[in-house]
């Protein structure tokens, strides 16, 4: 018979107001096992959790049943507590009269009932408790980053600063992401280049970092410690270890009119490429679906010209595994496509254009080399219209029901650096609310209204229309002066929606990493553990997480990063006890645990077994490797001869606490 | 004496309008072709509907402007449909008036070749519930 000491805890009100926990002790206390039940304000508090040590020591329990919150919030806690004077940790049962009880239910007394049957389901199973210890795997001592923009890039020099392997996947030929293609940058104005490219460099010759770019995860296996991770190299048809950067090539090649992605196609490119002079690795890459010696074996010029020898046209895909320990996903966003917004004539006029779109267009080394000009005939714009939250906050089929955050920021910046350059012109934000809360964000705003004179209207655009002049026709609503706008305008520039990679929602299957409906990863804890998925050994750093901008996403890289260090210093860890065991004389081999693992724990071996007429028979039965199984019990359910069972939940744990509550 | 408050549970029964879920970006008055013949405008019929005040939006003209061409309702981000708060108005009044002022026999006589279907298809649903 095990010796229990029953614990109840009154959190606050929060359990005491609407459970009566002396009642509950006094119930409890004539279970049969129990030595002792009391009841205490704070469980949790230093005061509390030395009463049920001292208990422990005094009394010499065998186990320990405490009510009170979510296992989830302090289940650890106790449990160390319990450890610390030499109890068993796992001999320690929480019954959750808080979240399962006293917050659902507003009877006092039917409360009591239930935090009664619950606190009897858990010392029904304190008797069945066996003692567990947990398992050790040793750490692999390296980082993989998935996604080379300024999250990624931040995290991996942070977690190499600590003295760590860190490798980048970047599925483009370059690092940087989407920084890469902005201007100047909020609410400081620096250049976004200027700030960026060192850290790119950086990256680069940091020894610990490893840049695979033009590549992408292709597989992922295994767990927290020990992940391994199957990686395409993409063959760019350029030897990046010959490539010296030159560029020759990309001068002479013959095929110059791809639309060039990093200028949002608003200019030309050559088949082979170097995405912008600051490129990281600064190697060229052969566009296969517009070389014309690929296509159709007639041409091979960039070989002649190449000096270093760097062009191989048989260049394959290759596979690369790794094994790392911790992995950060920073996957980042993308703007969303604007055609779906017909009213707003973005198919219809070269001149209404996205955010992205505008910022390449004040870029010195965009397609107009930083001069503002009208993408239809080349001209100076008079009159810009910016739209805000085309897509955020938008509940239809077309948008994004969240706020895309960074949209009031970036268009004031727009518009402020337009009437700085160009003070002729009349520049309007069509806004819904302007958001602005961050440092000095307030302040960049009303600065855009009252020093750069930007007419800030309240309310939405409507339609676009492109007249016969060339100039755009803009209806709008002014909703303080409960009026109807219509403004003729050179240019019109859309803030769109920011929504996640395409590639995230690929990546968070092979990552067992949960996303929400907008294919966002979401983190374990909003609060408490924000840089953490919920799959152990996962981080997340910038927009993959959520819209976020420049400062955000750097606190959160480092964040990030900081975990994957605290993870990568220890050199084993501690699993968890709470696995499937298969018991081999009643498994019959039938697959089923093996189909329904999500984790891959499930493996079967050939096993010599005496038969009970003393003959030898070979069978094949299941084998978990504690490593990778998660307790997640899918296994014990699903074997239809009852030999798996997990350790810590058993069956016959289970059905105790069912009987407890039923009987 | 006019309950605003049933008034306005009765637009929204009508209507299944959840006027609540407005957000005032405007988008709706900015896209309305009427908007000049409108005393008031589709946003503002979202805000009063919520305020109570139908009786405003009973005795407007703008349950007559409105061309019931439904451009609101296609570009309202949030789904709210304003026209159908403008329908439910007329409505309203049609009912509190207990008649009707347009029967099918009267068309013939209203036929001319400058007359669109829209006009038709609009005057029954502006007259006839
Ligand atoms: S491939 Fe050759 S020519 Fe092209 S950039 Fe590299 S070194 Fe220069
Ligand atoms: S081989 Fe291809 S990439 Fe090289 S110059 Fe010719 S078309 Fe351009
Ligand atoms: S349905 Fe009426 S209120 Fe709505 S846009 Fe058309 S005319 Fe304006
Ligand atoms: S468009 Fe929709 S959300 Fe915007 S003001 Fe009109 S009804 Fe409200």
């Amino acid at each position: 018979m095990q010796k229990i000491g029953v614990f109840v805890c009154h959190c606050g009100t929060n359990i005491a107001a609407t459970v009566d926990v002396e009642q509950v002790a006094q119930a409890l206390g004539k279970e049969p096992g129990v030595v002792m039940a009391v009841h205490y304000q704070y469980m949790c508090s230093q005061s509390g959790q030395d009463m049920i040590k001292d208990a422990i020591k005094e009394k010499g329990l065998t186990g320990v049943v405490i009510c009170s919150c979510s296992p989830r919030m302090h289940e650890a806690t106790f449990r160390k507590a319990a450890a610390s004077v030499g109890m068993n940790p796992f001999m320690v049962e929480i019954a959750n009269i808080r979240e399962q009880c006293s917050w659902i239910h507003k009877d006092r007394q039917e409360a009591t009932q239930k935090a009664i049957a619950l606190g009897r389901a858990a010392i029904a199973k304190v008797h069945l408790n066996a003692p567990l210890t947990a398992g050790e795997t040793p750490v692999a001592k390296k980082a993989l980053v998935i996604g080379g923009g300024i999250a990624g890039i931040q995290a991996a020099l942070d977690i190499a600063e600590a003295g760590f392997e860190v490798d980048i996947v970047e599925k483009e030929p370059t690092i940087g992401g989407k920084m890469t293609q902005l201007d100047k940058t909020f609410p400081t104005l620096d250049c976004a280049a200027c700030i960026l490219t060192p850290k790119m460099v950086e990256c680069a010759q940091n020894d610990k970092i490893h840049i695979l770019s033009y590549s992408e995860v292709t597989k992922v296996k295994g767990f927290v410690g020990n992940f391994d991770v199957t990686i395409r190299r993409k063959a760019r048809y350029v030897n990046e270890d010959k490539c010296t950067g030159c560029g020759l090539c990309t001068q002479k090649c013959p095929q110059k009119k791809i639309p060039n992605a990093f200028n949002l196609n608003m200019d030309m490119r050559r088949a082979i490429y170097i995405p912008f002079a600051q490129a990281v690795p600064k190697v060229a890459t052969i566009d296969p679906d517009h070389c014309k010696m690929l296509t159709s074996g007639k041409c091979g010029l960039c070989a002649t010209v190449c000096t270093a020898g760097a062009i191989d046209y048989k260049q394959k895909d290759k596979f690369i595994e790794q094994k790392y320990g911790a992995i950060v996903v920073a996957t980042g966003f993308n703007p969303i496509k604007a055609d779906a917004f017909n009213e707003l004539g973005y198919n219809q006029s070269k001149d209404v254009v996205t955010s992205l779109e505008y910022e390449r267009l004040m870029n010195a080394a965009g397609p107009t080399d930083g001069t503002l000009l009208r993408p239809s005939d080349g001209k100076h714009p008079k009159t810009i219209v910016f739209v805000q939250c085309v897509g955020s906050r938008d509940t239809t089929c077309r948008g994004k029901e969240y706020c895309s955050k960074i949209c009031c920021m970036y268009t004031a910046k727009h518009a402020m650096l337009t009437r700085e350059k160009y003070p002729d012109t009349d520049v309007y934000v069509f806004y819904i609310d302007v958001r602005t809360p961050g440092k000095g964000f307030d302040e960049f705003y009303r600065r855009a209204v009252e020093q750069y004179g930007v007419h800030y209207i309240k309310g939405q655009v409507g339609k676009v229309s492109p007249l016969s002049d060339g100039t755009l026709e803009v209806q709008a609503s002014d909703l303080l002066m409960d009026e109807q706008l219509k403004i003729k305008a050179d240019m019109v520039v859309l803030a769109v929606a920011m929504e996640a990679d395409k590639t995230a929602r690929p990546l968070a299957t092979m990552l067992t990493a949960s996303m929400d409906t907008n294919d966002f990863f979401t983190e374990a804890h909003p609060k408490l553990r924000p840089v953490e998925s919920p799959t152990a050994g996962i981080f997340l750093a910038g927009a993959c997480q959520g819209p976020k901008d420049i400062p955000d996403t750097v606190a959160q890289a480092g964040a990030a990063a900081s975990k994957v260090i605290g993870l990568l210093v220890k050199n084993n860890l501690k699993g968890n006890p709470c696995v499937a065991h298969c018991n081999e004389n009643m498994c019959n081999g039938c697959s089923s645990c093996e189909h329904v693992c999500a984790y891959g724990a499930i493996t079967y071996v050939a096993k010599e077994f005496k038969m009970p007429d003393r003959t030898i028979a070979i069978r094949r039965v299941a084998q978990v490797n504690p490593a990778v199984c998660q307790g997640c019990g899918a296994c014990t359910v699903t074997c239809p001869s009852g030999a798996m069972d997990l350790q810590g939940f058993s069956n016959r744990e289970i059905m105790a606490e069912v009987d407890a509550i039923c009987l | 004496m006019d309950d605003p408050k049933k008034m306005k549970a009765q637009i929204e029964d009508i209507s299944h309008v959840d006027v609540r879920k407005c957000m005032r970006c405007g988008k709706c008055s900015a896209t309305c072709p009427n908007y000049d013949d409108m005393e008031y405008h589709p946003h503002q019929f979202v805000c009063m509907v919520e305020k109570g005040e139908i009786r405003k939006l009973m005795d407007s003209n703008s349950i007559y402007t409105c061309l019931s061409c439904f451009a609101c309702i296609e570009r309202c981000p949030r789904q709210v449909e304003p026209a159908k708060l403008i329908e439910a108005t007329r409505l309203m009044v049609e009912r509190e008036r207990g008649a009707n002022h347009l029967k099918p026999d009267m068309i013939v006589q209203k036929l001319d070749d400058q007359l669109p279907q829209q006009a038709l298809a609009s005057a029954f649903r502006k007259y006839t519930k």
